[in-house]
């Protein structure tokens, strides 16, 4: 069946079984390979993906289901000419080591950035009003859901810190 | 002043904007022209025997391209074992025949048993459900002691029974050993359970054969940590095909960890099947295949005594350890608890008598071999638990302890065969003690207790043998392979190299720190140095990356290559310049005359490498290009000393890590800022093994800890901030570099700093009944011991339900 979906701003068609989930269609018939698959089942993050804004898990969901729906990949983030500021923040802290979670984490980090901007409370959010502080704890928590196992965890910390502008620890 | 280039310099890492953008090039990301996809049908028990396989309904299937059975794989080699292990009484250990798909029996849960080739992976996973296998289920051995007894099923029905060694290290010292034990003032026991573990790198394993027909040539993808090692071992023992007639490719690599050093049986599949289908064929594992078909870590139980004087000097050591070796032997699964364990078993002490026994067991398991650390984290878990608990014992400070033991002079013959060449133990455990703030420890602990929280300090210290190894050496202990490193480099035309390096960087950021080192030699960016490796196309014979000897010895290589680049460009430039070649000198890529102004540039004798009009013919061969292969003359010795500080909570039993140091000696360090990634890693992969992972069977060898739900992996918020420093330097005596090794510091020093840390925050909480509790840590654990429960028996204890081993 027939699915178009804006990627990276770019409109494409995608023709595959149904039950082909959004990352073997980006994978697999879109020859977008920057999204990793590390579990296939929602539990390990390195195929994150930002779908109208928000992150989700691409091999939870069918591709299908994304009709019309504007997706951004690692991809689309950024070029090597000109990285995103969360790219160059991951540069800087060193925030990775085989790199294989790492497009994941970059999507990860930069749609929870808007989270926090839009005021939505966490696990570890004192207030649950919105306005919380992104604290590391805060940062540790919403991204617990990426996993690396080279556990550069520290210094993604420090990289997402940077991005959202909050300085050195 | 931080430098900004070559060695010592946080230079940035080149593989960023590949990685950061989505671009790597990893061996699922490639697809043949043509490919096939297989789907391998694993035994779902763990011990049986195989009666009837039809595959004629599969076989008519949609897609189908064919389906192999064990029986396809009857003339072909089995998957080998590199390293053969002599037991007590002087046999060699028993070496059961692995097939690449299970014949006659099925030995553990994930044991391939066919494997269907289709044109899409559904199709193949629709045909592999309608394949009709029957087994005859018999018991299965999970339990090591059951596994020993004289009624136990076998794993291997050719074999004499399910132990696979019984190792004595060093046999001449057991009778003295006894001696002083049964003398001493004070011996301090020690039962533990070094749990299984599950490597997990995010990069399940991937394998794509290729082969051509017209000429006859072969080709695989694959997640290796070494690619040569797998051409050697699949086309020597498995496939019979000759070196030149294969090649192996590993390009990026999403993380190995020890996990893919080894031979598999997909690769050996895929390679097989590729020319046996005309067609390329590709696997890649699920999740859930990688937990049930990697090989697992660790696995030991152990009983350790130490014997102490009257003044706590240490005077004798036993250990007795089971190692579970799974149902097969992995590629180097024999060497692991013997040669990696039991020559660490002195640690940083001088304990003058040791004595290690070690029996290596079969079970209806995945095949256990080397993670992270490898041998070298179970000796250090043992020492440095029981070394805590006699601490206790006697009233002594545990820092104290350690260092009226500690090792003081180098270079230092151990009684366990290898001899330390530098070290000082002193200033590591110096720095811990300022970067871990132990003065302002008690004060922590007060203000927790306010809070109703337990605190507790824990420290360690460490010794690893890294940089593996000596070929001479290692081939006497029953290695049957060289453990050297080569490197080509080659200098173009104008100036610019490639080094082609046997080391494999898969997280390590070689493509950064190798240019480091060679920017220093010859004084030119790092910009102009290019590292390829992972591939046996281009890179000379080389055994990989894995021990933390990337560096030691693949970056020796590289120096020697280098070494000899620069003598011959010197007779270059002498002759350029009219000069003698004793009076060049090389400094920031300019050649000079000694006490003249005459100098000429790199760019310029590169040049005249490669456009030879003016140029010493009659004595010197065109272009520059010079390979070396490093064979190293000694382990190095990486040490430290670690603290980590946690809160427990009496009401739930949960454990948080509050502050974690680690004073590490690396030697000399090249980049800094990987050197801390690395740590960091290590660590968090230790605080995983202490705290929260598991790998567990049931007693039917139900595999129960299948997936990222039941496995617990470390994640960001477990992963606490750590102060790490490797400013104590005493440079490795034998390599050029003086560089010890870094990546598995980290995973063999912090388990027992967790584990001393909590069984301290128990006892200032008076729960001083307490003496140990088997790792991980879990809430429910801590918990039961703190109600008067076993610690010990919690549940989900996997393999290790052999806990009353020794006892
Ligand atoms: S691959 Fe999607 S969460 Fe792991
Ligand atoms: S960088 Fe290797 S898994 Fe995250």
């Amino acid at each position: 069946m027939d699915t178009t979906l804006k990627i990276n701003g770019e409109e494409r068609v995608l023709q595959a079984d149904p039950r082909t989930s959004l990352l073997d269609a980006l994978r697999h018939h879109l020859g977008l390979t920057g999204s990793k698959k590390g579990c296939d089942h929602g539990q390990c993050g390195a195929c994150t993906v930002i779908v109208n804004g928000r992150r989700i898990n691409s091999c939870l969901t069918l591709a299908c289901m994304h009709d019309g729906d504007e997706i951004t990949t690692v991809e689309g983030l950024g070029t090597p000419e000109a990285l995103s500021p969360m790219q160059q923040a991951f540069v800087t802290h060193d925030g990775y080591q085989c790199g294989y979670c790492t497009p994941g984490q970059i999507c990860s980090a930069t749609a929870m950035l808007e989270e926090v901007a839009q005021g939505w409370p966490s696990h570890a959010s004192a207030d649950l009003s919105g306005g919380m502080e992104l604290t590391d704890a805060e940062i540790s928590e919403r991204m617990s859901g990426n996993l690396c196992r080279c556990a550069a965890y520290p210094n993604i910390v420090d990289a997402i810190r940077d991005a959202a502008g909050k300085g050195e620890r | 002043m931080p430098k900004d280039g070559g060695i010592g310099a946080s230079s940035k890492r080149r593989e960023d904007v590949r990685f950061l953008t989505g671009d790597g090039r990893y061996t699922d990301d490639i697809n043949l022209a043509g490919q096939a996809h297989v789907h391998f049908l694993r035994s779902d028990v763990a011990h049986g025997r195989i009666t009837s396989i039809d595959t004629s309904e599969a076989e008519a299937m949609p897609g189908v391209v064919r389906i192999f059975t064990g029986a396809d794989f009857e003339a072909i080699g089995g998957i080998p074992c590199g390293w053969q292990i002599t037991s007590r009484d002087g046999n060699v250990m028993q070496e059961p025949k692995h097939p690449v798909l299970a014949h006659g029996k099925v030995r553990h849960v994930g044991d391939p048993i066919c494997a269907v080739v289709a044109e899409t992976l559904g199709q193949a996973r629709d045909a592999a459900e309608a394949i009709m296998v029957e087994i005859d289920e018999l018991p299965a051995v999970i339990d090591m002691k059951k596994a020993l007894s004289g009624d136990a099923p076998k794993v291997h029905d050719d074999l004499e029974n399910n132990l696979c060694y019984d190792w004595g290290f060093v046999e001449e010292n057991r009778e003295a050993v006894d001696k002083a034990i049964s003398e001493a003032a004070h011996v301090t026991t020690l039962e533990l359970v070094n749990n299984r573990l599950v490597a997990n790198p995010m990069e399940p394993r991937v394998a794509v054969g290729d082969w051509a027909k017209s000429t006859g040539d072969y080709t695989l993808y694959t997640t290796s940590q070494n690619p040569h090692v797998i051409r050697l071992l699949m086309g020597a023992f498995v496939l019979g095909i000759p070196e030149h007639k294969l090649r192996v490719v590993a390009p990026d690599v999403g993380g190995g960890f020890g996990t893919k050093i080894f031979h598999y049986a997909e690769e050996a599949f895929c390679t097989f099947a590729a020319k046996a289908c005309r067609r390329p064929v590709k696997w890649t594992s699920t999740r859930s295949e990688a937990f049930m078909s990697d090989a697992h870590g660790r696995d030991h139980v152990t009983k350790i005594e130490l014997a102490l004087d009257a003044e706590n000097n240490f005077t004798a050591l036993r250990t007795l350890t089971h190692a579970n070796m799974g149902a097969y032997l992995s590629t180097f699964a024999p060497s692991v608890p013997t040669w990696l364990h039991g020559t660490l078993m002195a640690g940083n002490y001088k304990t003058p008598l040791i004595y290690v026994n070690v029996k290596a067991v079969f079970t209806n398991t995945v095949p256990v071999d080397a993670y992270r650390g490898a041998g070298r984290p179970e000796a250090t878990y043992q020492l440095e638990r029981v070394i805590d608990k006699a601490a206790r014992e006697l009233g002594v400070d545990p820092v104290t302890l350690r260092r009226q033991n500690f090792i003081t002079e180098f270079p230092y013959a151990t009684p366990v065969a290898v001899e330390y060449d530098t070290g000082d133990y002193n200033a590591t455990m110096d720095k811990l003690e300022e970067i871990g703030d132990f003065a302002g420890f008690e004060g922590r602990a007060e203000e927790s207790k306010r809070r109703g929280k337990l605190r507790g300090l824990g420290i360690n210290s460490y010794i690893e043998a890294c940089g593996i190894a000596p070929s001479n050496l290692v081939g006497q202990l029953g290695a049957r392979a060289g453990l050297y490193e080569s490197a080509t480099v080659r200098v173009n035309a104008t100036g610019g190299l490639v080094v082609m390096t046997g080391s494999h960087s898969h997280g390590q950021g070689h493509e950064t720190s190798f240019p480091q080192v060679i920017s220093e030699m010859i004084g030119i960016p790092e910009d102009m140095v290019e590292i390829v490796h992972g591939d046996t196309a281009t890179a000379p014979m080389g055994m990989g990356t894995y021990g933390s000897r990337s560096l030691a010895v693949g970056g020796s290589a590289m120096v020697r290559a280098t070494e000899k680049i620069i003598n011959k460009a010197k007779k270059i430039a002498a002759h350029l310049m009219e000069a003698s070649e004793e009076d060049i000198e090389l400094k920031d890529g300019q050649f000079s005359v000694a006490g003249t102004d005459k100098s000429v540039a790199w760019g310029d004798v590169t040049l005249a490498a490669y456009v030879p009009h003016n140029y010493p013919l009659e004595d010197i061969e065109p272009g520059l290009e010079e390979t070396a292969f490093y064979d190293p003359a000694n382990f190095t010795y990486p040490s430290g000393a670690y603290a980590c500080e946690v809160e427990l909570d009496p009401e739930t039993g949960v454990v948080t890590i509050e502050r974690f140091a680690a004073a590490d000696d690396f030697g000399n360090v090249v980049n800094p800022m990987i050197v801390e990634g690395q740590v960091h890693g290590g660590i968090a992969q230790g605080i995983g093994q202490a705290l929260l992972e598991n790998c567990a069977y049931d007693e039917n060898g139900q595999l129960v800890s299948a997936t990222y739900m039941d496995y617990a992996m470390p994640r960001a918020d477990n992963v606490p901030f750590m102060t790490v420093d490797h400013s104590c330097q005493t440079p490795c005596t034998h390599n050029p570099l003086g560089v010890k090794g870094c990546g598995e510091a980290g995973a063999i020093a912090s388990p027992p700093t967790v584990v001393n840390a909590v069984i301290d925050a128990l006892h200032r909480g008076g729960h001083t009944g307490i003496a140990h509790i088997d790792m991980p840590l879990t809430p429910q654990r801590v918990w039961a011991a703190m109600q008067g429960g076993s610690p010990e028996q919690g549940e989900g204890h996997g393999s290790a339900g052999a806990r009353q081993l020794g006892a």
